[in-house]
């Protein structure tokens, strides 16, 4: 179907987009890539009155690495996150997640900060943030405020950003030396949404046993489900733990009890791909 | 709600349009630029028929509003032939490889694999299939597509750089053959797309 009217902004800063947001309310809606949002006007889900489109905030299109982070704009594409070497090196996770979002046409317009703010619980983005402790930035006309991972994610399509809020960044900290990350996951057709999926990641010492084992769950919750597997004896335990940590429902893709197994089995797999990826 | 004035450069010829905010870059070349090579299936961004080139980039043009690519150079099926109007490589593998039936999903598959193809000139069979992922095709069975893609690589690897256009075209199309086989000799094949769809 074809998307209902809307009044249309084009701000060419933040702070104009920053006022936009605050003027239009609640009936305002952030347009950046449009992956999700578009097939929701589409399909007459939501009907705005208005967008505020800020893909001319050119000042918020970058990927930014430091000692201790890789910090993300609102308008950096999927595919920027994903081709990004600098990023790779620091965080190999953001290029792992990201290659299963969706398909390479959407991943060339959607956008990383998007995501999280679109926070649905079948998205990649959002358990990495998890994973990693990150956070996001959030501006308005009247500040600016910083919100953890644990906080922003409220249900399912719920983040934490206000009507009249733009998320402007994501903060994905760096993790420690001698960690290793994977992601793994399983859907009916590749680039689908996934039945589950899991991020891990794992961090030894000089002896390689485990310091920290944490995973993050997609698909099998509201929001991302995040659970701590330092303490398994091995991998297989490790797997056991986590099925017993989440608590899926069925739907018309997979019943919860297949959920709950696919669970278990890519823990296992992806803590053991994580603990490999750990170099001397 | 006024109409928003959008300038786009499609297949290399500028354009002006007044359009309403909601209109969809694909109904925007389809219904005001009357370009309907780009064809429209599942219109929330699954099946990929619509996929088109933005500034290079393979995108779902059923996703983006047009007044959101204002000043972009977009590329549609139309402009993946040669210069002289004959089938462009990938377009060319098709027919080759009888890579379309009904040929409803065709155009997203010539855009995507162009852009494809540039950046991997050289694919593997596992990658052919990988960049064919977000495209659906109920006909073929996507093995003659995966058949495509790497026949698109082998010509645009083996094609001599393009030629000023002709100066009759319709000689140059006549003339155009694969391999030594003459386009006659390929209308002897079932032509593909031909024929009906129920």
């Amino acid at each position: 179907m074809k998307p209902p009217a809307f009044t249309y902004h084009r701000p060419t800063t933040v702070t104009e987009a920053l006022r936009t947001l605050a003027e239009v309310g609640p009936d305002g809606k952030v347009l950046a890539g449009g992956q999700s949002l578009v097939p929701v006007l589409n399909m007459r889900l939501a009907a705005p009155g208005h967008l505020v489109d800020i893909n001319r905030l050119e000042e918020l299109s970058y990927v930014r690495v430091s000692d201790s982070e890789v910090r993300v704009g609102a308008l950096a594409r999927h595919a920027d996150t994903e081709r990004d070497e600098a990023a790779f090196a620091a965080i190999p996770l953001l290029r792992q997640a990201t290659a299963h979002v969706a398909h390479p046409a959407v991943r060339n317009r959607g956008t990383t900060v998007g995501s999280l703010a679109h926070a649905d619980p079948a998205a990649e983005l959002p358990a990495v943030l998890s994973l990693l402790a990150g956070s996001v930035v959030l501006a308005s006309s009247s500040g600016r405020r910083t919100v953890g991972a644990d906080d922003f994610f409220i249900g399912p399509l719920e983040s934490a950003v206000r009507p009249d809020e733009l998320a402007v960044e994501a903060v994905f900290p760096r993790p420690p030396a001698r960690t290793g990350t994977a992601w793994l996951e399983i859907s009916r057709r590749r680039g689908d949404y996934a039945l589950c999926g899991v991020g891990a990641l794992v961090t030894l010492d000089e002896d390689r046993r485990v310091v920290a084992a944490r995973a993050c769950f997609i698909s099998v919750g509201p929001t991302p489900v995040l659970v701590d597997l330092t303490d398994a004896a091995d991998w297989a335990e490790a797997g056991a733990l986590a099925a017993a940590a989440v608590d899926p429902e069925d739907d018309i893709h997979a019943t919860a009890a297949y959920r709950r197994h696919l669970v278990r089995v890519l823990t296992a797999r992806a803590c053991a791909r994580a603990a490999e990826a750990v170099h001397e | 709600m006024s109409d928003h004035e959008v300038r786009l450069t499609v297949n290399g010829v500028p354009h002006t349009v007044r359009v309403p905010a909601r209109r969809l870059l694909s109904d925007c070349l389809r219904h005001d630029l009357r370009l309907t090579g780009t064809h429209v299936g599942c219109e929330h961004g699954v099946c990929g028929a619509c996929t088109v080139l933005v500034d290079g980039k393979p995108m779902r043009s059923c996703l983006l509003f047009a007044v959101t690519v204002d000043g972009a150079s977009i590329t549609t099926v139309e402009g993946c032939r040669t210069p002289d109007g004959g089938l462009g490589p990938v377009q060319q593998a098709f027919w080759d490889c009888h890579g379309l039936q009904c040929g409803f999903c065709t155009p997203g598959f010539i855009t995507t694999i162009t852009a494809f193809l540039q950046e991997n000139p050289a694919p593997t069979e596992e990658e052919a299939r990988e960049a064919i992922g977000g495209n659906l095709c109920r006909c073929t069975g996507y093995q003659n597509i995966v058949a495509s893609v790497l026949r698109a690589a082998e010509l645009m690897r083996s094609a001599p750089p393009p030629d000023p256009p002709p100066s009759d075209p319709v000689d140059h199309e006549l003339s155009f053959g694969v391999d030594g086989v003459s386009r006659d000799e390929l209308h002897d094949q079932p032509s593909p797309g031909a024929g009906s769809r129920s």
